[in-house]
């Protein structure tokens, strides 16, 4: 038995797309979150309370709604969809906008780690990098960037293992179209509800759960490795 | 020459700081929360003041209309706690600099050689002792071509052992590179190896500006260098070996003979410590001491009188029950013995 005989030729479709979704959302979001995360762990500005909300209404907000609300901005008749639309970007029921589902839904757990990070990097190192004569664009490039890789990775992972399992917001937004939006969980919620889905359902689940502890242990690997580079330890 | 003046308020410490360091290593002394790390901090544009002025070499670094960045300063800066990149090996915290400072970079291979980096250039800083961490610190900040070095307590978190082994390279700094320096102390020794100026700080405020001479011979400052610390500092030059393996110098205050060993240049400079200087009215005789020198009453405080001979100073400890005794005022001429001096590189 050909070992991709094991899932069949759909649940291998929403597997493949589940990871195209998860590390497109994971990695288009990435910047955008270490400079949020930089801005509330490193300076006090009016609107400060208001940006931390902001990014973390996704995680208290049910995901049906956060998913409506996207279909009514992103959709090709809303505000931001039709000023999209000209220029060829198209969000609504394709998978760049599961895509934009998952990120915006993984961001506040992406942005929370990297912040951790950057609160943990002592702000006297940074200081002596300036007495040295860098530039504050190189001293973030080379001394606190190179500090908060371990928070960054491990806020890449938790953001990919969220991305890879969203279900509401990203079913609202662009619906369950089987090679287009159908993600892992939604194959999986689609499954059950055929008579004859259940095995297929839980190859899924297995699956899912193998990309998950992958994504945790590689993380954790590479985490402390860097930390032990960092702290000298090799 | 560092010129100094500016305000700023703390909660609890309102810091009033005026000074002007001139060449060679000024030291700031004073108990801890009296506002020298804050001080160096603004001259290295790590705090600014609330209002003031502070120039280098006539280039200003802070007034009312101009704010450098620590980074335009050109001011290296030894922190207490080394600050040594963890992620980057010795060698690479060395180079740092290298990149917008090239004249620097070109004496790596000096600077590795004086310091004896050489055999930590592939480790990463968390595997260094203390010492070798602050002698890293020490080359990286010289290699980034101040114009000042800064050094905030570079000693305070070494044991002794590691003091003495870092001593002798801030020793070539100041006699080798002749880099200006600000160093900022509570250590008497370490002051007095160091500086040629001493700025006295207390409460936020310099209460005394001036060579170290001339705070260790006046008897109302000396004391705050401590009461055992007391004494002058006079120079001296070899004049040559006595038969028996005494060494002869002249000083301005006259001839004086010194146990050996020679020391390593003609010019030195001689502590005499307060208590271990007599003085008699007459000249006297039938002493084991060898050094008399005829001196001049300028000064009495309390216990310490302060003397002078030709026209360097020196004080000595005595008891009030002496001053009345021998009738010391101000003009009196006599005689110091001189019990013992220790010797200390010029």
């Amino acid at each position: 038995m050909n070992p991709t005989d094991w899932l069949g030729p759909q649940e291998w479709q929403a597997v493949r797309l589940s990871l195209r979704v998860a590390s497109v959302a994971t990695l288009a979001s990435l910047p955008l979150a270490v400079a949020v995360a930089w801005l509330l762990a490193r300076r006090r500005f009016p609107g400060h309370g208001l940006l931390s909300g902001l990014v973390h209404l996704p995680l208290i907000l049910p995901p049906v709604v956060t998913g409506y609300l996207l279909l009514v901005s992103f959709g090709t008749q809303g505000p931001i969809g039709s000023l999209l639309k000209p220029l060829g970007i198209v969000f609504a029921f394709r998978w760049t906008g599961a895509a934009l589902a998952c990120g915006i839904m993984s961001f506040p757990l992406v942005v929370r780690a990297i912040r951790l990070g950057f609160e943990a990097v002592d702000p006297k190192l940074e200081q002596a990098a300036a007495t040295l004569g860098a530039s504050r664009a190189w001293t973030f490039l080379t001394v606190t960037l190179p500090l908060i890789l371990p928070a960054i990775l491990a806020g890449a992972t938790l953001g990919f293992a969220k991305a890879m399992g969203e279900f509401g917001a990203t079913i609202t937004f662009v619906s369950n179209i089987p090679g287009q939006t159908q993600t892992l969980p939604s194959a999986i919620y689609a499954l059950l509800q055929t008579p004859t889905g259940d095995a297929a359902a839980l190859r899924l689940v297995v699956v899912s759960v193998v990309i998950a502890m992958a994504a945790v242990l590689v993380s954790e690997g590479l985490a402390r490795r860097m930390a032990a580079r960092i702290a000298g330890a090799r | 020459m560092l010129q100094v003046d500016f305000r700023r308020d703390f909660p609890g410490l309102a810091l009033e700081v005026a000074f002007q360091a001139p060449v060679g290593v000024t030291a700031l002394f004073g108990p801890s929360g009296c506002g020298k790390t804050s001080t160096v901090n603004a001259v290295a544009g790590l705090l600014r003041p609330d209002a003031g002025r502070i120039a280098l070499d006539g280039r200003v670094l802070y007034d009312a209309t101009t704010d450098l960045p620590p980074q335009a300063r050109r001011i290296g800066y030894v922190f207490q706690d080394a600050r040594l990149f963890p992620h980057l090996t010795v060698a690479a915290n060395l180079r740092y600099p290298a990149r917008w400072r090239r004249g620097a970079a070109r004496d790596f291979d000096r600077i590795v050689e004086m310091l004896a980096l050489g055999p930590l250039l592939k480790r990463r800083p968390a595997t260094l002792s203390g010492g070798e961490r602050q002698r890293t610190a020490i080359g990286r900040a010289l290699l980034s071509d101040p114009a000042l070095l800064v050094m905030d307590e570079p000693l305070a978190a070494l044991d002794d052992a590691r003091k003495a082994e870092i001593m002798p390279w801030l020793e070539r700094l100041r006699d080798e590179i002749r880099l200006p320096m600000l160093y900022v102390s509570h250590s008497v020794p370490e002051v007095l190896r160091l500086a040629n100026t001493v700025v006295l700080m207390d409460r936020g405020r310099v209460s005394h500006a001036g060579p170290l001479a001339g705070i260790l011979a006046d008897p109302a400052l000396a004391p705050r260098l401590g009461a055992r610390e007391a004494g002058a500092l006079i120079r001296a030059r070899v004049e040559g070996v006595e038969p028996d393996g005494m060494i002869r110098v002249a000083t301005a205050a006259g001839p004086m003979l010194l146990p050996g060993p020679l020391p390593q240049g003609p010019e030195m400079r001689l502590r005499i410590l307060a208590h271990e200087v007599i003085l008699s009215r007459h000249v006297p005789q039938g002493l084991s001491a060898l050094n008399v020198l005829p001196v001049r009453v300028t000064r009495i405080d309390g216990g310490l009188v302060q003397l002078a001979a030709s026209d360097e100073r020196m004080l000595a400890q005595v008891t009030e029950r002496s001053v009345k005794a021998l009738e010391l005022q101000p003009g009196l001429a006599c005689h110091a013995i001189v019990k013992s001096v220790s010797v200390l590189p010029s």
